[in-house]
Formats: structure tokens, C-alpha cells, sequence
């Protein structure tokens, strides 16, 4: 197939044999280990800092407003120099605070963004681990998250920290259930977890469509809870600014406080990516049936194109929830959850069971 | 009600109750004592009926301090102004009209804190603009600070 | 020896606690304390402390003159700074029994609605802000700031203007005057869709504020709930039809009423309220007749001996002035009714059993404005 021009297995196999002949396997593998991990160190870097960039520009622009435009051109600077800042900033010690705990929550918080990353496919033959229960791997780690937030809530010694906390908790625990199961509805489609499986049988259609109605409601929802997920507007409730100042992290400052800050950002790209690969068919370029000009022109674009551009589609949508919804209340949160989502997606996965044995999808 | 009809009603309940002259309202000089029944015919009569206590202010007159109650009924658009005096500068006392109008809750503590005068019979009765260790009760006439005001 | 006064032990209930909300709090909009009393998230208690921005303008009306005491009311409702002038201005002229020029009626209309669409614009700003949508809080100030930019073209004052004086007005309006107003109202009429767009018809909107923090009409005027909260609970208590001062009693406009009482209602009635504003401005601003902007006045005012009450309809309820005179250039005592102050007194009663976010809703609703409390 045409798009295999852009396929990344030979470039990523030919340095992993290299350092196989070179060194002994033990060695060979932490090298390897070594240079995946330096390059997403990387990514999450420029990433995060993109995103925070975009969402202020974005935020600006529903607003009627210009946003950072002093640091470089269009203030494309302004987020590193805002992370200097806050690198050099005190981190101020607070009185009665559990100091282990205090200190080990923003590295929990973003360790478990981190490991997310590991299992997407970026393009073909690029990812660094192609687990074959990839899906399952990526909601596990996710929710791993939620323990730095009460952490952080609880040894803050802080009472708006604390509510944050538990709200928090309560949300995340809530929304995860709604965000596994939109998934497992294309996991009965496609038949497989493995991220690499999903993309690749997606060149015949994105899921999105292949999977009629039910896999468009599974895309909602997931977008819904995944966005209630990593604490966005409207579901911002654990720092709700306006009721509980800050959140789980009022009591953070400087770089600690950045941790959170490039977690939040790093948490929506992953689930922004997520929905991509899984609904929108990763990296695969957009087909239409019949048309085989258009496809191959489609096929051209690169890989990575089509991954970043559609993950940047679904945060701009989470991006245009925060900056015009106001924000839920905890109880209505729940009952959207418990009471609308959950009922829906649980239907749906049956409907979603029924197409394919019955062979109605594409 | 008309003006004539309402004097007469008051001197009725409260015959020790003098008029006063004012162009706006029906004013009346009430006994302190007196204070408590009359609020209460005003507000509970159906006639009457002043349910809307729409100020009330502390004044020191520089050797009396009182209250002005100014009631009005939002039912029937008939106002009443009505003042209680003492010559008690130490321990001036009235009694609250808390529990016919909540809104004199934050009011009578605010005169409270401005002039000292006590509400008896106030639930909460408690310093409210100033702090909780003021000295002193700053409204009234012959309080000095030559800290914090400024002689001209 | 300080005398200090004890707070009463306040009683806890197992598995409640407190939490300071303010004196810096974004949602307090000012140096506004709630020592609030949770159960989980359920409000159960609510004691404010005000005072943290007293001034002590009434002690301070009482050594100045009724001009400077002009100056002082700016300073207590900052976002309806036109309203209070006006409470002085009118109890001056009806004390001294001064006829104000018709121009001046006019002008002060005008300017008083302006000031009202001006401070509920920022009202409307912050409560979406507090319900967490945050673009609200852009598209609000954006529109408010044409009114400012006509208050500074006419008088030099974006925020505290001390514009009227007794008698009539500081100096003349800008020539431009009219035609900046009348294109505001253009555009205003347009934007104040985009409001309702984006904040009334929201269904996250309905949910947080509807059946939330509800007052009754027979509490309201228990406890002098005035102004647009007082009208959400269908008590009519406008003060311009009440007692109409001005030109209020020349033009048409409809009292807005709601009678649920909840955080929606109080809302709404401020939303259309922005609405007849700008209708009465329209039936005004083709009509200012010519004239003085001012009254002859005495420049040492000595008001008769007496008592006088005067009450206005600032933007946030019943604006009242108590004045003592004596005789004298300076008031024996001057108080200042505010409608913030008395209006603070019902939040504990509505936010008992609702959660935090309610709290903050309803304290939204309620558009307090600190220093107006405080004095």
C-alpha cells in the first residue's frame, strides 16, 4: 500500500539490530531504553509547552482578545519564558504538610502521563512498545493520575486542597468507568487491543465511521468523560478556581506546580491522541471509497501529519468546552455520569456487539 | 391608612408616644420601654401591617443616643418613623426588633458597633464593621482617637 | 486593656468543619470573609465578617461638606457611582427645596441608566466567571468599557466620576454625548444577545442556577432584599416607581418581576433589566432640551434644620440617606442605607443545605459589592 512510504519498522529495526551487534543484549537494551526515553522526555517537553501556548492563543481568541504576542514572534516564547519563571520561583514549604507525600505527588501525577505516552503509535513502526493490550495498558496507567491528585489534596494541610481532593477522586473514579467502555465498544469492533492492530484496520475506514451510530456515541462519550478525565473545564471541579481557589495544588508553587501544570496539558494530549488513533484512525490518512486519486494524494501526506493534525483537532473541540461552558456541579457531574453515561454506553456496547455479529459494519 | 388614621392607631397602642414635626414621615418619639409592643402591634396587625423595616439608624443627639426606625408596608404604602431616646450613655439598651424584621439583624449590630447602644434579646449580637477588639464606640459625638482622626 | 469580645463558641456538629472563604477569595470579589461550616460540600453554616474595607464614611460625612460627602458615596458602591451621587444631590435639593433644571433631570437619567447597564454588565462578567465560564468575563468588560469611554469623554472619570453636584451637574456634557450614547445602544442591543447566547440558554447554565438558593417574597421583604434580588422573588420594591425621582416619572419602562426567587430569576431580572435601561435611555436622549446645567447655588450649602430621608434605585437595590441636620454646613449624622449590606444578611438564610459551587452561585446572585458593605 502506498502510505507504507512513510513506514517507520525499517528506520527503528535497523537501530535496534545495530546496537544488538555492537553491544551485549543487556547493554543494547539499556541504551536502547536510554534513547526512548530521552527523545519523550523531549516530545513531552515541547509538547507540553506547545499546548499551553495554544490554549492560551485559542482561549484568546474566544475572547475577543490578542493573548501572548510580546516574547518572540506571535509570543511563541512566552510559555518558555513562563516556565524559566517558575523553574527559578521558591518552592514554599507549607507548615503541617505531609513533606514525603507533598514532595512525591506532582512526580506520580506526571510519571503516569508519562507512561501513557509509551504505547501510542505515533506512525507506522512508532511507538516504543506495542503491548497487544495496549488499550487496557493506557486506561490502567492513566488512572493512575488520580493517586498523585489526592496525595497532593491530602498532605497539603488545606481544606480547599483536601475538597479538590475528593472531588477529584470522585470524578475520576466516575468518568473512568465511561471512558473504558466507549473504548471497549470499538475493542468488540475491531477485535483486537493492540494499538498498532487498531490502526492498521482502520486503512479500510476510520472506526468512527465503520462502526455506524454506535461507534459515534462511543466518540462522544469518550470525549465527554475523557475531558472530565484530566480535570478540564466544564469538569474542572477539583481546582474550580472560582469556589476552591486552586484545587488539589493551591499549596504548590514553582516547579512542583509546573509538574501539575504540564501534567493537565500532557494528560489531554494523550487522551486527545487516544481518540485519535482509536476512533479517527491514528495516523492513517482519510480514505474515501472509490475514489483512488483522491486517496492517493491523501496517502502522501505523512503519517505524522495526519496523528498530530487530528489529535490537535480533538483538543481544540476539548479547548472550546472549557472556554464556553460554565462549570458542572460535583452532584450534577455524578448524575451525568452515573445516570445518563454509563446506561447509554453500556446499551451501546450491546447494539455494538449485535452489528458485528450480524456483520453490518463496513 | 392616611396619616390621621395612623396617629390616632399609634397613640392608641402607645398613648406616652409624642409626634414629632418632619415634612416626610409620621414621627414618633417612643419610651424605650414602649419600643417592643408597638413594633410588635405595627408589624403583626393586619390593618398596619409594616413589614419592611427599611432603615435603621443609631444617632448620638450629643447627650442622648437612639435608634430611628424607619417602617413602611409594603402592602398598604403607608411609612412610619418612629425614635426611642435614653440620657444612659454607659449602658444604653433597647430591645431588638430582630425577631419581627430579620433585616435589623446586620443593623442593630452595626449600631452596636458604631455607638454601643445593646439590643437585648439580639441572637448574635457581635461587632460587625470594626474589629473584634475595638476600643471605644466611634460614632458617637465624644469619642477621641488622635491616633486615626485627623483634627482639621 | 483591650476589651475584648469574645466570639460565642461556635457549636460543630461531628464531621462538619470550617473553611475561611476570603478575606482573598476569587469568588468574594473583595475583602469579603465566610467562614463557612461544610458537611462534605453541603453548606451548613454561614457567618460573614465584613469590615475589612471600613472607611468610616459616615464619621467622616460629619466634619464635611455636603460637596465633599459627594465624594465619599462614590466611594461606597464604586460600580454605581452615578446612583449615589444622585441620593445627595436629591436630598440636598429637596431639603433646600431647589429646583433643578430640566436639562439636568435629563442628563442624570441618562447617566444613572448608563451606570446601571455599566455595573450589571461587570455583574453579568463575574458570575459567569464564578460558574466557571470564563469568556464571559471578556465579553462583558468589552461592552462596559464603551460606557466608560463616554463617562470619560463627558466628564474626565471612568470609575469615580463625582459628576453631579447639588443643583445640577459639575459642567456640561460633551457634544458628542448623544451620539456616542445612541450608538452604544445600538450596539449594546446586539451584544446583549451574544449574553444570552452564550450564558442564559446554556443547559450546564439552567442547571447550576435554577431552584438554586431560593427567596421568598415574604423573606425577602423580611430581611429588605431590594434591588434586582428582591425582584426575582416578585416583590416590587423598584424605588424609581416607588418613589420616582428624576425623570422616572415621565418615561415608560416596566418594572422586571419574577417571582421563583431563585439564582435564575434574580439573573434574568437583571439581564432584562439592562434592557429597559436602554429603553429609557432612547425615550430621553433625543430630548434633552437646552438649558443650564446647573441650579444657582449657595456655595457654603446650609441645610435647614430637620430630618430628611432620601432613597434612590442604585444598581444593586435601595439606596437610602438618613440626614440629621442642625443647621449647620456639615450633617450632625449622615446614614447611608446600603443595599449591599442589608442584602448580605440573607446569604446565610438561601445557602444553608446547598454545596460550595451553590454557595458561590448565590453570592454571585446577589452582586455584593464589598466596600459598598463596608463603607
Amino acid at each position: 500500500m502506498a502510505f507504507n512510504i512513510y513506514d517507520f519498522t525499517s528506520f527503528t529495526q535497523s537501530i535496534d539490530q545495530a546496537l544488538y551487534e555492537w553491544l551485549p543484549p543487556f547493554w543494547a537494551l539499556l541504551v536502547e531504553m536510554t534513547i526512548i526515553g530521552l527523545v519523550f522526555l523531549l516530545f513531552y517537553a515541547i509538547v507540553g509547552l506547545f499546548l499551553v501556548y495554544a490554549e492560551r492563543k485559542v482561549c484568546a481568541f474566544m475572547q475577543n482578545r490578542v493573548g501572548p504576542n510580546r516574547v518572540g514572534p506571535y509570543g511563541v516564547f512566552q510559555t518558555i519564558a513562563d516556565f524559566i519563571k517558575l523553574l527559578m520561583k521558591e518552592l514554599v514549604y507549607i507548615k503541617n504538610s505531609d513533606k514525603l507525600l507533598f514532595n512525591i505527588a506532582p512526580f506520580i501525577v506526571i510519571i503516569a502521563s508519562f507512561m501513557a505516552i509509551a504505547a501510542i503509535p505515533f506512525a507506522k513502526g512508532l511507538h516504543a512498545i506495542d503491548f497487544d493490550i495496549g488499550i487496557m495498558y493506557v486506561i490502567a496507567v492513566t488512572s493512575l493520575g488520580v493517586i498523585g491528585v489526592l496525595l497532593a489534596g491530602w498532605s497539603s494541610n488545606n481544606k480547599y486542597s483536601l475538597i479538590g481532593a475528593m472531588r477529584s477522586g470522585a470524578q475520576i473514579i466516575s468518568y473512568e468507568l465511561s471512558v473504558g467502555l466507549s473504548l471497549l465498544t470499538i475493542i468488540v469492533l475491531a477485535g483486537t487491543m493492540q494499538f498498532s492492530q487498531v490502526v492498521e484496520m482502520q486503512s479500510t475506514g476510520w472506526f468512527i465511521f465503520k462502526g455506524h451510530i454506535p461507534a459515534f456515541i462511543a466518540f462522544v462519550i469518550f470525549l465527554i468523560a475523557s475531558t472530565a478525565e484530566t480535570n478540564r473545564g466544564p469538569f474542572d471541579l477539583a481546582e474550580a478556581e472560582s469556589e476552591l481557589t486552586a484545587g488539589f495544588h493551591t499549596e504548590y508553587s514553582g516547579i512542583k506546580f509546573a509538574f501539575f501544570f504540564l501534567a493537565e496539558y500532557m494528560n489531554m494530549f494523550i487522551v486527545a491522541s487516544i481518540a485519535a488513533t482509536v476512533f479517527l484512525g491514528g495516523w492513517m490518512p482519510f480514505h474515501i471509497y472509490g475514489w483512488e486519486g483522491f486517496n492517493h494524494v491523501m496517502d502522501f501526506i505523512p503519517p505524522l501529519v495526519w496523528y498530530f493534525g487530528k489529535t490537535a483537532f480533538v483538543i481544540w473541540l476539548m479547548m472550546w468546552f472549557k472556554w464556553t461552558f460554565p462549570r458542572l456541579r460535583i452532584d450534577q457531574l455524578l448524575t451525568l455520569e452515573w445516570k445518563y453515561l454509563l446506561p447509554i454506553n453500556l446499551v451501546n456496547i450491546l447494539i455494538m456487539a449485535f452489528i458485528v455479529l450480524m456483520g453490518w459494519h463496513f | 391608612m392616611d396619616s390621621e388614621k395612623l396617629t390616632d392607631k399609634i397613640l392608641e397602642i402607645v398613648p406616652e408616644a409624642q409626634q414629632e414635626e418632619n415634612k416626610q414621615f409620621l414621627t414618633f418619639l417612643i419610651p424605650p420601654d414602649k419600643l417592643k409592643t408597638l413594633t410588635t402591634h405595627l408589624k403583626e396587625e393586619k390593618e398596619l401591617d409594616f413589614d419592611y423595616l427599611f432603615c435603621l439608624t443609631g444617632v448620638d443627639w450629643g447627650t442622648e443616643l437612639g435608634v430611628v426606625y424607619h417602617l413602611t408596608s409594603t402592602s398598604l404604602n403607608h411609612s412610619v418613623e418612629l425614635k426611642v431616646k435614653t440620657d444612659n450613655r454607659e449602658t444604653p439598651e433597647f430591645d431588638t426588633v430582630t425577631d419581627l424584621w430579620m433585616t435589623a439583624d446586620f443593623f442593630e449590630r452595626e449600631v452596636w458597633d458604631l455607638f454601643g447602644i445593646r439590643f437585648t434579646g439580639h441572637p448574635d449580637l457581635r461587632r460587625i464593621l470594626l474589629e473584634e477588639d475595638w476600643v471605644g464606640y466611634p460614632m458617637r459625638k465624644d469619642y477621641t482617637d488622635e491616633v486615626n482622626i485627623v483634627e482639621l | 486593656m483591650k476589651e475584648i469580645i469574645n466570639l460565642p463558641v461556635q457549636s460543630i456538629e461531628e464531621e462538619e468543619y470550617h473553611i475561611n472563604m476570603g478575606p482573598q477569595h476569587p469568588s468574594t470579589h473583595g475583602v469579603l470573609r465566610l467562614v463557612v461550616t461544610l458537611q462534605g460540600e453541603i453548606v451548613k453554616k454561614l457567618q460573614p465578617h465584613c469590615g475589612y474595607i471600613h472607611r468610616g464614611i459616615e464619621k467622616m460625612c460629619e466634619k464635611d461638606t455636603y460637596q465633599q460627602i459627594i465624594h465619599l458615596t462614590d466611594r461606597m458602591d464604586y460600580l454605581s457611582a452615578h446612583i449615589n451621587n444622585h441620593a445627595v444631590c436629591l436630598l440636598v435639593e429637596g431639603a433646600l427645596e431647589v429646583e433643578v433644571p430640566e436639562r439636568v433631570k435629563y442628563i442624570r437619567t441618562i447617566l444613572d441608566e448608563l451606570n446601571r447597564i455599566a455595573s450589571h454588565q461587570l455583574w453579568w462578567s463575574s458570575f459567569g466567571m464564578d460558574l466557571g465560564g470564563l469568556t464571559c468575563f471578556f465579553y462583558g468588560l468589552r461592552d462596559r468599557e464603551h460606557i466608560l469611554d463616554i463617562f470619560e469623554e463627558s466628564f474626565g472619570s471612568r470609575l469615580l466620576h463625582s459628576y453631579y453636584t447639588p443643583g445640577g451637574l459639575m459642567r456640561d456634557v460633551h457634544p458628542n454625548f448623544q451620539k456616542r450614547v445612541k450608538d452604544f445602544l445600538k450596539y449594546n442591543r446586539k451584544k446583549i444577545k451574544d449574553y444570552d447566547r452564550i450564558l442564559s440558554g446554556n443547559v450546564i447554565f439552567l442547571e447550576r442556577s435554577k431552584g438554586v438558593g431560593v427567596l421568598s417574597k415574604e423573606l425577602a421583604i423580611n430581611y429588605g432584599v431590594t434591588g434586582p434580588s428582591g425582584r426575582g422573588s416578585g416583590w416590587a420594591c423598584d424605588i424609581r416607581k416607588k418613589h420616582p425621582y428624576a425623570m422616572y416619572d415621565k418615561v415608560e419602562f416596566r418594572e422586571v418581576l419574577r417571582h421563583e426567587g431563585d439564582t435564575y430569576s434574580r439573573y434574568m431580572v437583571r439581564i432584562d433589566e439592562m434592557r429597559e435601561s436602554m429603553n429609557i435611555i432612547e425615550q430621553l436622549i433625543d430630548n434633552i432640551p437646552e438649558g443650564d446645567f446647573s441650579a444657582k447655588m449657595k456655595p457654603i450649602i446650609r441645610l435647614p434644620e430637620g430630618e430628611y430621608y432620601q432613597c434612590v434605585e442604585s444598581a444593586r437595590g435601595e439606596l437610602g440617606i438618613y440626614c440629621i441636620s442642625d443647621g449647620n454646613k456639615n450633617p450632625v449624622r449622615m446614614k447611608f442605607r446600603t443595599p449591599s449590606f442589608v442584602n448580605l444578611g440573607v446569604l446565610d438564610k438561601i445557602s444553608r443545605e446547598m454545596k460550595i459551587a451553590d454557595l458561590v452561585a448565590i453570592g454571585a446572585s446577589l452582586d455584593l459589592v464589598i466596600p459598598d458593605i463596608d463603607r
